[in-house]
């Protein structure tokens, strides 16, 4: 286990080192101690590790990260998990606004609450949220899948593409062109892979959930406005 | 992008240290507003007093004998305690709008940053922690603050744009965000008789919750109809003599972290701005809800 003092030895130490381990994984374990909300802890990891930070950060925790685990024991700040390519990101507690947005892949597990715009724009991220999730979340999400154990706030899903959409509780409200849509067999495989994926089995069975996807009637989907583009 | 922290304490023996804790958060916000800073502190005066805190850009001219020349203009003793660019006169309580008007007479270029019997503010411009140096915030005592650091959008970086602003007794607001109807709105209070120093679009917030105080609504209605009357983005961090309150607009895209333990509830911009607090690894801690009033009050 590598220990590293972020107050001490600073972000880009930090940083880079965990760029380095590109391509050699003898160190594979790394504990990161005194966050204190500092933003952009353990961006841009591009190799199989596990990296555990203790308590708190900020802006940007985890983003573009490739192939790492990392797990935060605290709350995270805005655009966790921005821009995911693989790997999986599991926060302990709440996430602010824009978690995971337009992440291409991984996983990212929120134990707590995730606020605004959770997903906006996702590109192939699956998200499995304990808690609820706040208002215009998965704002044109093009394709992944998203899995809220509680409630949803307002416009959920405006403007939608192609991605899954699971909530157990309430949705405040649902955005433009997004519907509730029928839950065939392959969706609840889906729900029950993210539940045992997401730490969250022993919370929830896939025939609790409700799915949500695009009506497909937005401009954008009308050949006649091809030319427009 | 802006700085926003605000402390309101619930335990009486941590006023002592109210001045240092704000320092702290504030220093830790420098990120997001490096171009001026400014802090509001309420502490609980002697009965019946108040305080005016001035503040002049020629300080050794406009505060020399200043303390003399009001107390002749009022009948009444002053106290004078100046911190460099700023001074805080103390006057009977029921003297305050007659020493405001004095002061306009016997100093016309000095400028009035707050009244009241228990606020004082201080801001300009500079680095957060070269501003609270300044003023030695470190060494405060008092019941709640609030502080800011600005990175300007909508006025000049001047000392008059920087925040809180005040606009009413006891009251000031903070502000991280843009307000884009603030000239049509500015319009409309300068018509009810609300008055403005600056260009400022957080200054047409502040006078409007302060308006709204004046017609009688609880700070809860005040900050409620902000959602409903100010068009743009904001978050809102409101002083009055007896608590803070804090409202969000429905984007909610300014950032916004609270805490709350038995000894004090607490605001920042950022979690950063809490992690010295006391407790604060046991604290309740949250994002305020968009669109929702929150306030504390003795």
């Amino acid at each position: 286990m590598q220990t590293f003092d972020l107050e001490a030895q600073g972000l880009r130490a930090l940083n880079q080192a965990l760029h380095n381990l590109k391509g050699q994984t003898n160190q594979t374990a790394w504990e990161v101690v005194n966050p204190k909300g500092s933003h952009a802890i353990a961006v841009g990891v591009d190799a199989p590790i596990d990296i555990t930070v203790r308590g708190s950060t900020g802006y940007y925790c985890a983003g573009m990260n490739k192939q790492a685990t990392i797990r935060v024991k605290g709350s995270a700040g805005p655009g966790v998990a921005e821009n995911m390519m693989s790997g999986t990101v599991i926060i302990d507690g709440d996430a602010s606004q824009y978690a995971g947005a337009t992440g291409r892949g991984g996983l990212l597990v929120i134990k707590g609450n995730a606020s605004s715009r959770c997903g906006i724009s996702m590109k192939g991220i699956d998200i499995v949220v304990h808690g609820n999730i706040g208002h215009m979340s998965c704002f044109m999400a093009q394709s992944g899948n998203i899995l809220v154990l509680g409630d949803a706030g307002d416009a959920l899903g405006d403007s939608l593409y192609e991605a899954h959409l699971f909530v157990r509780g309430s949705v405040k409200s649902l955005g433009t062109d997004c519907i509730e849509k029928e839950m065939r067999p392959e969706h609840l495989a889906i729900i029950a892979d993210l539940l045992k994926r997401g730490e969250a089995e022993h919370l929830a069975k896939p025939s609790d959930f409700k799915r949500y996807g695009s009506a497909r009637k937005l401009y954008t989907f009308n050949i006649d406005n091809a030319s427009s583009y | 992008m802006c700085g926003i922290v605000g402390l309101f304490l619930k335990d009486p023996k941590l006023q002592p240290q109210l001045g240092a804790m704000l320092t702290d958060m504030l220093i830790t916000m420098t990120d997001r507003g490096p171009d001026s800073a400014g802090i509001a502190i309420y502490s609980q005066g002697k009965v019946g007093h108040g305080k005016l805190t001035v503040q002049s850009a020629t300080p050794e001219i406009d505060f020399k004998n200043l303390d003399a020349d009001l107390k002749d203009a009022l009948g009444t003793p002053v106290l004078m305690l100046v911190k460099s660019t700023h001074a805080v006169l103390e006057v009977p309580a029921d003297q305050l709008d007659a020493a405001r008007s004095a002061l306009a007479k016997i100093r016309p270029g000095m400028k009035i940053m707050s009244s009241g019997e228990g606020i004082e503010i201080y801001k300009e411009v500079g680095l957060p922690k070269d501003v609270a140096a300044r003023f030695e915030i470190a060494k405060m005592h008092g019941t709640h603050g609030i502080g800011h650091t600005r990175m300007a959008t909508e006025s000049a970086v001047t000392t008059m744009g920087a925040h809180p602003f005040s606009t009413g007794p006891d009251q000031c607001l903070v502000h991280n965000g843009s307000l884009s109807n603030h000239n049509g709105v500015r319009r409309e209070l300068k018509r009810l008789g609300m008055t403005f120093e600056t260009e400022n679009d957080t200054e047409v917030g502040a006078a409007f919750v302060s308006h709204k105080l004046q017609q009688g609504e609880t700070l809860g209605q005040a900050l409620e109809a902000t959602l409903t009357d100010l068009d743009g983005f904001f978050t809102f961090v409101v002083g009055t003599k007896d608590g803070f309150g804090v409202v969000r607009d429905p984007i909610a895209c300014k950032p916004a972290v609270m805490a709350e333990t038995d000894q004090y509830v607490a605001f920042g911009s950022e979690y950063r701005a809490l992690v010295n607090l006391p407790g604060i690894e046991s604290a309740r801690v949250w994002e305020p809800e968009p669109a929702t009033v929150y306030f504390w009050e003795r």
